[in-house]
């Protein structure tokens, strides 16, 4: 038997283990292929719902399934922590020291918000990148009665529309509540504009301009005194906030570290096409897990799966498996509480912008839904 | 000379390579030299740019068919 283990059971791990059953449903049900899906937790999250957390639109529980609901009947989950990989031994070690044998392994493990990473940030600052930051940044906007908001952005992080879209979204609630006159937003990014994708910082900078945000470039946020609300870039630049709102820095996650698979930031060197760990042939990577220089975005695993889920499907069959990824993206951006606008590129083709519409927006809001869809690997 | 720590950032539009110059240069020790490798003409202006920013010294930018490698030293 040809045993394939997937470790990580959420966006990119999930798509993979139900795309891989579509095309080996006979095999499994011969008992010549087994597939399973290693995952730390029993709910499968939605993660961009956190946004609307946020601002109170959503409820935490609105975005969240059982991961054995979501996968295919044919694939096993086995749910506990994996301790670590050994690429050696071709097994994953539980931490309740149970051996995964594998003939092929998926590295799905997503990446971590690392706040602690910048001096005063999880003290004096909020996020919205796991439920429980998400609900108190909805406490936190709930009981805010004007004054300065701060946006810092952390390197790296995944989906990286989401400090636009925060952005936006706040500038629309703040002046729904009657608070847009007594309050001042004001963004910052690390670069030298306001979005890593020229187009997108193009078209956003007259919006800031008509909404009456402030923008600072070039802060990459290092320092953080919560007794002085005051926020430092490495750059030199401190600024003031009442309320301090952070899309932190993320890092590769601790399995990955334990295993020594990956570089400094936990992030696991991965051929750009073939997306096989570096060095090896039976290893694949996908999503947030890798070190390469794309969007960490839903998207992008999305993309992903389709290339590691046919490679195997096709090595099990005795083929080669030739596809190559070739560096797709596709993110919508929210760019108010009602609009919408997307973006897409590769590794060859520079994204072109496109403008927003509300037509998008229920799009957008409609793939909230369709998500499952995509997870069963359906869509 | 030390060899250069390559970030190969070819074909990154987000994050980009001025992103994944300021991802890797935070982990590295001081004095450690990092090549950026990218596709993108903007990179010849602005990692150099956000190196004097950010006290870290440039020590070399070429470009050969396409590809800018720009090379930065982590001073701080
Ligand atoms: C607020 C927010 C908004 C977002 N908006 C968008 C958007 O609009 N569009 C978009 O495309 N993307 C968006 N994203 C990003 C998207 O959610 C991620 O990029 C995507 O989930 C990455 O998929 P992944 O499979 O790599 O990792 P994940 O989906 O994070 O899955 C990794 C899984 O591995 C598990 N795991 C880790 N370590 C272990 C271990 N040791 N043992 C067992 N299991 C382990 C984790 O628990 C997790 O279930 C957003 C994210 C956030 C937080």
């Amino acid at each position: 038997m040809k045993r394939v283990v997937i470790l990580g059971g959420g966006t990119g791990g999930t798509i993979v283990a139900n795309q891989m059953v579509r095309q080996l449903r006979q095999d499994i049900d011969a008992g010549a292929v087994e597939i399973t899906v290693v995952s730390n937790t029993e709910q499968h999250v939605y993660q961009p719902s956190f946004l609307y957390v946020a601002f109170d639109l959503t409820a935490p529980s609105d975005a969240k399934r059982p991961e054995r609901q979501v996968l295919d009947r044919r694939i096993r989950l086995v749910q506990g922590e994996a301790d670590r990989v050994d690429p050696r031994e071709h097994a994953v070690v539980m931490s309740d020291g149970v051996q995964l044998p594998y003939d092929f392994l998926v590295i799905a493990t997503g990446s971590r918000p690392a706040p602690e990473e910048i001096e005063g940030l999880a003290e004096g600052g909020h996020h919205f990148y796991t439920e429980e930051g998400a609900l108190k940044l909805r406490e936190a906007l709930q009981s805010f009665t004007g004054g300065r908001v701060v946006l810092v952005v952390g390197v790296p992080h995944k989906c990286p529309v989401a400090p636009l879209e925060f952005t936006l979204m706040l500038h629309d609630w703040l002046a729904a509540r009657g608070l847009g006159p007594s309050s001042q937003i004001v963004y910052t990014y690390p670069i030298g504009r306001p979005h890593s994708l020229e187009g997108v910082s193009d078209w956003v900078k007259p919006v800031f301009e008509a909404r009456g945000i402030d923008s600072h470039i070039f802060f990459n946020p290092e320092l953080v005194d919560p007794v002085a609300g005051t926020v430092t870039s490495l750059e030199g630049e401190t600024l003031s906030y009442d309320l301090l709102v952070a899309v932190p820095p993320h890092v590769g996650q601790e399995v990955i570290a334990r295993s020594g698979l990956g570089d400094s930031g936990n992030w696991v060197p991965t051929d750009r096409h073939s997306l096989l760990m570096q060095g090896t042939d039976d290893v694949y990577v996908l999503g947030d897990a890798t070190n390469l220089p794309i969007s960490k975005a839903g998207s992008t695993a999305h993309f992903q799966a389709d290339v590691v889920a046919g490679n195997i499907v096709q090595r099990l069959r005795g083929g080669h498996g030739s596809l190559r990824y070739d560096g797709k993206v596709f993110c919508f951006i929210e760019t108010s509480l009602r609009k919408a606008t997307y973006i897409t590129f590769d590794y060859q083709r520079p994204p072109q912008p496109v403008v927003s519409g509300s037509l998008l927006h229920l799009y957008k809001l409609a793939f909230n839904h369709m998500y499952w869809l995509s997870a069963a690997g359906i869509l | 000379m030390d060899t250069a720590k390559i970030v190969d950032a070819r074909g990154s539009y987000c994050p980009g390579p001025l992103m994944e110059l300021i991802k890797g240069i935070r982990r590295e020790a001081i004095g450690t030299t990092l090549e950026i490798w990218s596709s993108d003409r903007g990179s010849a202006k602005d990692i150099p740019e956000w190196a004097a920013r950010a006290g870290h010294e440039l020590v070399s930018s070429t470009e050969e068919d396409g590809i800018y490698k720009i090379q930065v030293r982590k001073a701080r």
